[in-house]
């Protein structure tokens, strides 16, 4: 953790030290610890309170996710593509823009809780849990996304390399077959990643808890106890997961762009997809792991503790970073592009900026670039929820057209004007709505049935931190961490 | 279980003339779309409707494209090109497709599409330079009488499906068939897809590419021919034979 020996606003002001040392209280998580027994029982509280809002808003969200994910969708498949947008030469629409922008949100809870926990980085000990259910959520909007593309979706089975009886194999030189079995292998690895930290949390419940609630969380705890054997295998799991998850997250992005990378068209065939996809889901999904944590920290009851200010200024800064890295990564990929002189690429660049969509080209920038550098360079502006969100919520919304603009703005142009063609999205607009629904019912409803704060976590930070006196100085120290 | 055996699915590299071929004149090509229409009829494809063909989802395997050059009121029309599937030799849809339903076949040296297998991933009408795949995105209707003129010979396709052309292989086996039980080879011009038994103007001319004395030989090593995106290395068996308006179209 970055502790400031002396907060930096407190510079120059006359202080006592009672009130520099009530200060960095105040400010920093790690060194406001409360009683073990008083933290578990306001995580508990946390999940069980709801209040009216609560459940009008998750009926809502549900009779959204009915009409626009269980009736259009069904309406998709007994009619066929057609009630779509997709069109000769536009066949990939925003299905697989909802894809790619799924795959990028779900990057950051895995980026947030496993880089961060290998780098140690003290920060990320509140909002690890949360990060990584919006992985998992994520995923499973673009796993819905996937299959809603397809032309014939119930024989979706083919892609999996299953015996037959006449031999027939998927394809492993085609991308989408890489694309397929790196997204499945990815929500298993980070299904797995986020039930091992949680096991701890879990038996903390089922010892707090009655009733459906104690029987759920005892089967889930896999009669956790907490003995020295089960916290060293369990530490020994987290680890080998937190390494071994890594490649694979920076795999998945990779092979997702390699959808396109791969393909001979102008535009798509570029070399530097690769990290340019992974820097965009980062870019993407930080901003996203930040409105959550803002929204959990409002309306859920005792998460103004745990989530402080300090938090969302690391996440603002980490948003800061990435912003500029996928910066240079899209000059980078435009640089490439406009040297190499291709006259179709020179048609799509043109296309992309000048084109009826070129507001969409602009605003990418903007809400990229120009809102995350004028904005988050401020410490008092990071600290605030509400800007904070709109960054992130800006953020988003540019990291949607950017692959909107990759996927059916770039796919109108290719090497025979005779084809050009506009993209006018049909149904994909209330499947959209519904798969954005689903992520948030599915979250709602998760944060009041798992513990939304890996109370050990914080509890071991804590244990670590404290605040010494030396002579007249408050100095924080820390013990050996895990 | 058997041995699995994956098919090598990148086409060979070294440039073989392709078993069967075709070359197109532009400059007898009058662009008047029968090859078109008689497509359609030999393959079974289905009318779109108006409004669907408008927005680009019109199912023909063969379209013809004229287009204009140059800046508002000094335009000159180009000349008329119908564009296929040039059954590449070294061909992009292959590869990518997840399920090995686009597949190249050894026998005839053609790209197949295998309908049955086909999960409508598209991702092989993307990787398509040509933009020659279409696809399926309706069951469309066929009113009365127009289910009395299918063609048995070929496979009435579903929604959700890519197809494409097949230089009408349900007519070179045909040929090939007639041939074997006459224990013979297949003479040049026994077979003859739709579009180039339809063309009034003999534009079309389709035949064996790897008998140098082939009509469709001899027309593809004609000054004039080009293929379409050659850059691209996709090896394309239609050859196109360029405009120099010799036949008196003034443009």
């Amino acid at each position: 953790m970055a502790v400031l020996a002396k907060p930096a606003g407190s510079i120059g002001k006359p202080h006592s030290h009672e009130d520099e040392e009530a200060h960095l209280r105040e400010e920093h998580l790690m060194l406001d610890p409360r009683p073990r027994g008083e933290m578990n029982a306001m995580v508990m509280e946390s999940m069980m309170v709801t209040s009216w809002k609560f459940w009008v808003i998750s009926i809502i969200l549900a009779i959204i996710v009915a009409i626009c994910l269980g009736y259009y969708w069904g309406y998709m498949i007994v009619n066929g593509l057609g009630v779509a947008g997709v069109n000769r030469p536009i066949y990939w629409g925003i299905f697989l823009v909802n894809t790619v922008f799924w795959i990028g949100i779900s990057h950051a809870g895995t980026f947030v809780s496993a880089l961060l926990r290998v780098f140690k980085a003290e920060f990320r000990r509140p909002f690890t849990r949360a990060a990584e259910l919006m992985t998992t959520f994520g995923l499973v909007q673009a796993g819905l996304s996937i299959f809603m593309h397809m032309g014939r979706i119930w024989l979706a089975y083919w892609l999996f390399p299953y015996p037959n009886e006449r031999g027939l194999w998927p394809n492993f030189h085609s991308p989408l077959s890489w694309d397929f079995l790196a997204i499945n292998t990815y929500l298993l690895s980070s299904t797995m990643y986020l039930f091992l930290p949680l096991i701890p949390d879990l038996a903390m419940a089922r010892d707090r808890s009655t009733g459906w609630r104690k029987a759920v969380y005892r089967t889930l705890a896999l009669g956790f106890r907490g003995t020295e054997g089960e916290w060293t295998h369990l530490r020994f799991a987290m680890n080998l997961f937190a390494f071994a998850i890594l490649p694979v997250m920076f795999s998945v992005h990779t092979i997702v762009s390699w959808d396109f990378a791969a393909a001979m068209r102008p535009g798509w065939s570029s070399t530097i997809f690769g990290p340019y996809f992974v820097v965009g889901a980062l870019q993407s999904g930080l901003s996203a792991v930040a409105m959550v944590i803002i929204v959990v920290r409002a309306t859920m009851k005792n998460m103004k503790y745990f989530i402080r200010p300090e938090h969302l200024d690391a996440l603002g800064k980490l948003m800061l970073i990435i912003s500029m890295a996928w910066a240079y990564f899209f000059f980078n990929d435009y640089m490439v592009q406009w040297y190499n002189g291709d006259k179709w690429t020179d048609i799509l660049l043109k296309f992309h900026e000048e084109g009826p969509l070129g507001w969409m080209w602009y605003a990418m920038l903007i809400f990229n670039i120009a809102v995350p550098w004028l904005i988050l360079w401020n410490k008092n502006w990071r600290r605030n929820p509400t800007i904070l969100f709109t960054v992130g919520f800006l953020v988003n919304i540019a990291m949607w057209f950017e692959r909107y603009i990759i996927i059916p703005t770039s796919l109108s142009i290719n090497r025979f004007p005779f084809t050009y063609q506009f993209y006018k999205p049909g149904v994909e607009i209330p499947l959209s709505i519904g798969t954005l629904a689903l992520f948030v019912l599915l979250y709602m409803l998760a944060s009041r049935i798992i513990p939304l704060v890996p109370v050990w976590e914080v509890q071991e930070g804590q244990m670590a931190h404290s605040l010494r006196k030396f002579g007249k100085e408050s100095i924080v120290t820390v013990s050996d961490l895990e | 279980m058997a041995k699995l055996n994956i098919p090598e699915v990148k086409a060979n590299w070294e440039t073989t003339p392709g078993i069967w071929g075709m070359s197109i004149d532009m400059d007898i090509c009058t662009g008047c779309q029968a090859c078109v229409a008689a497509c359609a009829m030999e393959n079974n494809i289905p009318f779109v409707g108006e409004v669907d063909s408008g927005y680009g989802r019109s199912l023909h395997w063969l379209r013809v494209e004229h287009t204009w050059e140059g800046e508002f009121p000094q335009v000159t029309p180009t000349s008329f090109q119908p564009v296929l599937c040039q059954q590449c030799g070294n061909a992009p849809c292959e590869p990518v497709c997840p399920v090995f339903a686009s597949v190249h076949s050894q026998s005839e040296d053609l790209n197949l599409q295998v309908y049955n297998r086909c999960v409508g991933t598209r991702y092989c009408a993307n990787n398509c330079p040509y933009v020659v795949r279409v696809f399926n995105m309706r069951d469309y209707e066929r009113t009365e009488p127009l289910p009395n003129q299918f063609n048995p010979d070929v496979t009435v396709r579903r929604r959700g499906i890519m197809e494409k052309c097949t230089f009408c292989i349900q007519r070179i086996h045909k040929g090939q068939d007639q041939a074997k039980s006459e224990g013979r080879e297949v003479m040049d011009g026994e077979v003859v897809p739709a579009c180039a038994q339809a063309c009034p103007a003999d534009a079309i001319v389709f035949g064996r590419l790897d008998d140098p004395q082939s009509r469709v030989s001899t027309m593809s090593k004609n000054g004039r021919g080009v293929q379409l995106l050659e850059d691209l290395g996709t090896l394309p068996r239609v050859t196109y034979l360029k405009e120099e308006r010799t036949y008196g179209r003034t443009g």
